[in-house]
């Protein structure tokens, strides 16, 4: 038996700590990592909590990303609790193994401390691995701080495993700014952490030798259809009132509450900034200064970005006359993925707000509150204008001439 | 404990429970099911298994059938070393935890072809290798991507027309001379490697009850005849199988430890390479009169190479 590790009630820990921490609290039954910047600490504390004594499951250091996803679905289909850790280049060269993941039904949990891919290299925060996988058939959470790291793992464990759901969950954060940040996190003891989560409890395990299975079939233009619809539907379908049910049980539990899209001061916004990580926590403070001014300003945060919350976006802009949608990775050739996603979902809504796109941030560059505060500006005169008086893209926060297209 | 198969003819052979079925799509004539059948029936314990992409995998798993009896995964082309390793992995986790089922200990062993094994999933499987997970890898060695035309390898001999390596107007064809798997993975410290033929079945299952008998990773290169991309008829399997260990072009011996090699047979009336290589369609450009010179190259190559088998072994190291 591993031993138990005694918390206090709030503890100084960095998100990779908080998501570490987490991992150990559940038990996970198989690891099998592979070291990258920023998400390597999650790695390594779990090996120093493996060297002290409070795990028991086993802890594979491969020689790659692929082979780390790979070890995880081999251990996964064997019948127990798998999770891992990556960013950026890692995650890349784990893509293939994703989709493999997901298509086997498998739920396994990967911690992504979002990074920027290279060319050219960077070792910061942004969001290009995150969109990187978005069409993989994961479920994608995104935590804006430490304490939502922390917070989200559990609930991830919780509605992958669910036998309704059978689908690998990402907990994103962002590299460095969450990362490597320490601040106040709120603690469960490892008995109350591991209850929330429970026992793993098999299907189809391989290790189940009075009942042998076949995991990665192969199915052509007669059944790859049928299968791939299945997964689909399961995603739009099954898997938003399991999370929601998650997020009761966490909140009746530690009274945090989550919500799958996160709205402040969304009520009577008038002018509302999308967007995810930690630029959430830096606009929810400019959208108080800006109200502090008069403007009724507000903020939408998205928390589960796949699968798509259609319904929850369309209504947190019900009263809303311009929206700007802030993307952390260059779309390289296109609107941005937010700013594409938003549009899709609000054309055929009841509002009719003046949708316009950012790009911002890439390769780890902060997100200042000025910026933040010119696109409110912009976002009012589009408001008053009722239509943009602005390009649809503008690149903010880039040295140079300004970059606006569209 | 594990319990191994005693078999001691190829009738009883042939009628042994099998954990793979007949029901599959494999050409007739592919070696690589009867390699898959002599692995699983030399074992009476449970098996969990996996496949890399290829021939295999493509015919023995096609949805809603499946031909295994036994669990089995596949997941990509590089990777079935891995997930073994993974299953294996848990398989550890949860006897530690005491939350296995069953309180059994499974045999985990996965199966790849060349390209699989000495190409693109090279890098896993050392590293499976180097972490000394228990498993057993069965590399199906047909020199050649059969499951996708019959493209190179870096198994597949000089000489051989391959489509990606074809002989042409000023070509012999393939230009490298084949990958020595077996010699990478014993320095990789491995109790055990060795080299095995489906022809020679008795050698076989003594051998891959060794493997299964030792204590961490263990290397199975299956010397594995294609009838649809070394170009011979179906019902010619075991004939060439036969000359390609009798012209000691596939020979066949273990190396334990990483350090002690024992040759396992010794053909009595060892064939000419020649004649091998004149029942394969692949090598038929080979006896143009301006190839003669390859063939050989060839046979002083497979002399060289038994010559050094056989100093190793008497030196015993
Ligand atoms: C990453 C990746 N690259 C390429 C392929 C295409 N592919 C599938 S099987 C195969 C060849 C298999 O050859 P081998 O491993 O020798 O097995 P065989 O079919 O000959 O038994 C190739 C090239 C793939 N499935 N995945």
């Amino acid at each position: 038996m591993a031993d138990t590790m005694e918390l206090r009630d709030i503890e100084v820990w960095d998100g990779n700590m908080a998501a570490a921490q987490a991992l150990r609290q559940v038990q996970v039954d198989v690891v099998a990592a592979y070291p990258i910047t920023p998400s390597t600490p999650v790695v390594e504390n779990y090996a120093n909590f493996l060297a002290n004594g409070y795990i028991d499951g086993e802890f594979v250091m491969v020689e790659s990303e692929h082979a780390a996803m790979s070890g995880c679905i081999g251990a996964s289909a064997a019948g127990g609790r798998v999770a891992t850790a990556t960013s950026a280049q890692g995650y890349a060269l784990m893509v293939e193994t994703l989709y493999q993941a997901s298509g086997m039904r498998l739920p396994i949990i990967l911690n992504v401390i979002n990074r920027a891919l290279a060319s050219p290299l960077n070792v910061n925060g942004d969001h290009s691995d995150m969109y990187l996988g978005r069409d993989s058939g994961w479920i994608q959470f995104d935590a804006y701080n430490p304490q939502q790291a922390y917070d989200l793992n559990f609930v991830a464990f919780k509605v992958a495993e669910d036998h309704d759901v059978r689908l690998p969950v990402m907990v994103h954060q962002d590299g460095f700014m969450t990362s490597h940040t320490a601040q106040g996190v709120k603690t469960l003891s490892d008995e109350v952490a591991f209850n929330f989560v429970g026992e793993f409890q098999p299907m189809n395990d391989m290790l189940d030798l009075d009942h042998p299975v076949t995991h990665g079939v192969q199915t052509e233009e007669d059944w790859h259809f049928e299968h791939k619809a299945r997964q689909h539907n399961d995603l739009m379908t099954k898997v938003f009132p399991k999370i929601q049910a998650a997020f009761d049980a966490y909140e009746a539990l530690t009274g945090r509450k989550y919500n799958i899209v996160e709205c402040y001061d969304m009520d009577d916004a008038e002018v509302a900034v999308v967007c995810m990580g930690t630029s959430v926590e830096t606009a929810v403070e400019v959208a108080k200064e800006q109200r502090a001014k008069g403007i009724k300003a507000g903020v939408v945060g998205i928390r589960v970005i796949r699968p798509w919350p259609f319904e929850q976006i369309a209504q947190a802009f019900q009263g809303c006359k311009a929206i700007a949608a802030l993307d952390r990775s260059s779309p390289n050739g296109a609107p941005g993925m937010l700013y594409n996603e938003l549009a899709g979902t609000l054309y055929n809504a009841a509002t009719r707000a003046v949708l316009t796109g950012y790009v911002y941030g890439l390769g780890g560059r902060d997100l200042t509150k000025s910026l933040l505060n010119q696109i409110y500006a912009d976002l009012v005169a589009n408001a008053a204008a009722g239509k943009p008086t602005t390009a649809l893209q503008q690149l903010i926060g880039v040295r140079g001439p300004k970059l606006e297209f569209l | 404990m594990s319990e191994m198969k005693n078999i001691k003819n190829l009738k009883e052979f042939s009628t042994s429970a099998d954990r793979f079925e007949g029901a599959n799509l494999l050409c007739p004539g592919c070696a690589h099911s009867i390699i898959v059948r002599e692995v699983l029936n030399a074992t009476n314990d449970d098996l969990i298994l996996s496949a890399a992409t290829g021939c295999l995998e493509v015919c023995t798993a096609v949805y809603p059938y499946t031909s295994w009896d036994a669990s089995w995964i596949h997941i990509g082309f590089e990777n079935a070393s891995t997930a073994i390793a993974g299953a294996e992995a848990m398989h550890k986790a949860l006897k530690r935890k005491g939350r296995l089922k069953q309180e059994r200990d499974p045999k985990f062993v996965a199966f790849g072809g060349d390209g699989a094994t000495y190409d693109i999933g090279f890098q896993w499987l050392s590293g499976c290798f180097e972490r000394g997970h228990n498993m057993m890898y069965v590399c199906l060695d047909n020199e050649v991507y059969a499951n996708t035309g019959g493209q190179r390898s870096s198994s597949t001999p000089i000489g051989a027309s391959a489509t990606t390596s074809p002989a042409g107007r000023v070509s012999y064809g393939e230009k490298m001379n084949k990958k020595d798997m077996l010699a990478i993975m014993a320095a990789h410290g491995a109790p055990y490697v060795a080299q095995v033929a489906p022809n020679k079945w008795k050698d076989m299952i003594k051998k891959i009850q060794t493997g299964f008998a030792a204590n961490g990773p263990v290397y199975i290169n299956a010397m594995s005849a294609c009838t649809t991309e070394w170009k011979f008829l179906p019902e010619d399997t075991i004939a060439i199988s036969d000359m390609a260990t009798d012209s000691l072009v596939f020979p066949l011996y273990e190396i334990i430890d990483g350090t002690k090699l024992n040759i396992t047979y010794r053909p009595k009336t060892v064939v000419p390479v020649e004649e091998y290589l004149a029942a394969q369609g692949r090598f038929k450009h080979l006896f143009k009169d301006e190839y003669k010179y390859l063939i050989k190259e060839w046979q002083e190559r497979v002399d060289a190479k038994w010559d050094y088998l056989q100093r190793r072994e008497e030196a015993s190291v």
